[in-house]
């Protein structure tokens, strides 16, 4: 799913990302978010709505709509469309509300 | 909590281009932007802007928006930027609260700028939740900001500029068009990007919408039916094309919500767009010192946008006592520029809407 020919852009090949998707290695590259990494390798459904539970995948792109949100190193609500990818991240999907925590 | 000269939310080229001016000046700006990346829309536009020469028309977004980054290299002593964080508050005493990962703060300024853009329209339409169904902008995103394709097989619905732009560039990323519809009897945006996609072989239907989505875990196909005069689907002119990317651009709204928890008056003007912060001529809110430009003022491009921002930049750095050489001429010409953009027959609606807001004399 990544653009290899473009007439204006290029993406030059960029450093490797492993990061674990529900427990599994997947890998993205440099210069990604977590969104794009995810739709790069497939994932589509990031979200789901809160009463139906219906799979969500991203609206916007610009961290405004929150259709994205998702548990990233045990932070819930992280819009992954506007969150660059880590090396390492532990990415799941979000099933409730989300719980205030204390970082301290 | 910090004290800040003048604060800047948003750094698309509204407040990218309020920076310079203010720092220009020799004011101290703090810039915030909850993106990674700063630029706003421009940090996905590969196509050459059409606008105004003096407002870099022809160059390429991308290249406006490096060109303004370029700008601010001289003034780094008196520009902080906070990247990744996110304005969640505004509060009456010229007070905003940040949200920036697992941190909150809050800063204290003595005038500020709100550049926050815009954030696309969604569409209802049964199914309109499911993966696949993004925002045009947003499929622009992923591809030009970030190499990924969003499907194979798109269906755009709308077409403005926005709409017929994305599909060209979905076409530079080698991805298939199947259609492009359009409620109207006919295009809204240029004739020359019409065009453009007419020649690849790109369907342009108009008097035609969506009407539906299928899928179980993400698009699978579209149903798209004919509408009258008032867009009203006309049952059994139903057909089905089988995509997996709904692309919505039906325009988009103002992001002034900040505006409107800080107190300022917000009002709805459809020809701009929709709640927008009721401004003076020199874009100036209705709370003394907060100034808004760009998108968010009413939806219009990324030239008229600039314009506004060097002008609050000039205005606010004036308030604060950097005194601009020769001021009054400078905000002549701007706003003479202003008007210019605003004159061509695409330009009617805007007219209409900023006439709506009285004591507006752009
Ligand atoms: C496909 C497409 C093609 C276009 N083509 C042209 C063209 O050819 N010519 C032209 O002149 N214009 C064009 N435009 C329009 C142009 O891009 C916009 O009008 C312009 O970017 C508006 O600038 P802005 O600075 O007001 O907003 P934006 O560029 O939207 O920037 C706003 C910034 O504020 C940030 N922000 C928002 N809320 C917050 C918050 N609460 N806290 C922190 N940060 C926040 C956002 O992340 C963003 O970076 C096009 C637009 C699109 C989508
Ligand atoms: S897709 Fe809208 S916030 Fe991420």
């Amino acid at each position: 799913m990544r653009i290899e020919h473009h007439p204006i852009l290029t993406f030059s090949k960029k450093e490797p990302i492993t990061f674990l998707y529900e427990g599994k290695p997947v890998q993205g590259f440099e210069g990604d978010t977590i969104a794009s990494a995810l739709h790069a390798a497939g994932v589509k459904a990031l979200s789901q709505s809160i009463h139906l539970k219906r799979p969500r995948g991203f609206y916007c792109a610009i961290g405004n709509c929150a259709s994205c949100n998702m548990v990233v190193n045990g932070i819930p609500n992280t819009r992954t469309c506007i969150t660059p990818l880590k090396e390492g991240m532990v990415i799941t999907h979000q099933t409730n509300l989300g719980v205030l925590y204390d970082p301290r | 909590m910090t004290h800040v000269e003048l604060l800047i939310i948003g750094a698309g080229p509204a407040g990218l281009q309020a920076a310079l001016s203010a720092l220009e000046a020799g004011a101290h700006v703090t810039l915030i932007e909850r993106s990674h990346v700063l630029g706003g829309q421009l940090s996905k536009q590969t196509h050459k802007f059409f606008g105004s020469q003096k407002q870099h028309a022809s160059k390429r977004g991308i290249h406006i928006m490096t060109l303004l980054i370029d700008a601010l290299k001289p003034y780094q002593d008196r520009l902080t930027i906070h990247l990744e964080t996110h304005v969640v508050s505004f509060y009456h005493d010229y007070v905003v609260g940040c949200s920036q990962g697992d941190r909150y703060f809050k800063l204290h300024a003595k005038a500020i700028i709100v550049a926050t853009g815009a954030s696309e329209k969604a569409l209802p339409f049964e199914n309109n939740d499911l993966p696949g169904v993004y925002a045009a902008g947003a499929v622009q995103t992923l591809m030009n900001q970030y190499g990924v394709k969003p499907g194979h097989k798109v269906l755009m619905v709308g077409s403005g500029n926005i709409g017929l732009i994305v599909s060209y560039q979905l076409l530079q990323a080698g991805i298939e068009v199947v259609a492009l519809v359009e409620a109207a009897a006919q295009i809204s945006g240029y004739l020359v990007h019409a065009s453009k996609l007419r020649r690849l072989g790109v369907p342009i239907l108009t008097k035609t919408s969506i009407k539906g989505a299928q899928g179980e875990h993400s698009v699978t196909s579209a149903t798209l039916w004919d509408v009258d005069d008032a867009w009203q689907g006309i049952p059994g002119s139903e057909q089905t094309v089988e995509v997996d990317t709904i692309c919505i651009s039906v325009g988009l709204s103002p992001l002034s919500d900040l505006l409107a928890q800080a107190g300022a008056k917000v009002t709805y003007i459809n020809e701009l767009g929709g709640f927008v912060p009721w401004v003076n001529q020199d874009y100036e809110t209705t709370i003394p010192r907060v100034f808004a430009c760009g998108d968010v003022t009413g939806i219009e491009e990324a030239s008229s946008a600039m314009v506004e921002g060097q002008m609050v930049g000039l205005l606010a750095a004036n308030q604060l006592g950097h005194v601009p050489e020769d001021l009054p001429t400078r905000i002549d010409a701007l706003k003479a520029e202003l008007k210019t953009l605003r004159m061509g027959p695409h330009a009617k609606k805007l007219r209409l809407g900023y006439a709506k807001m009285e004591g507006h004399h752009v």
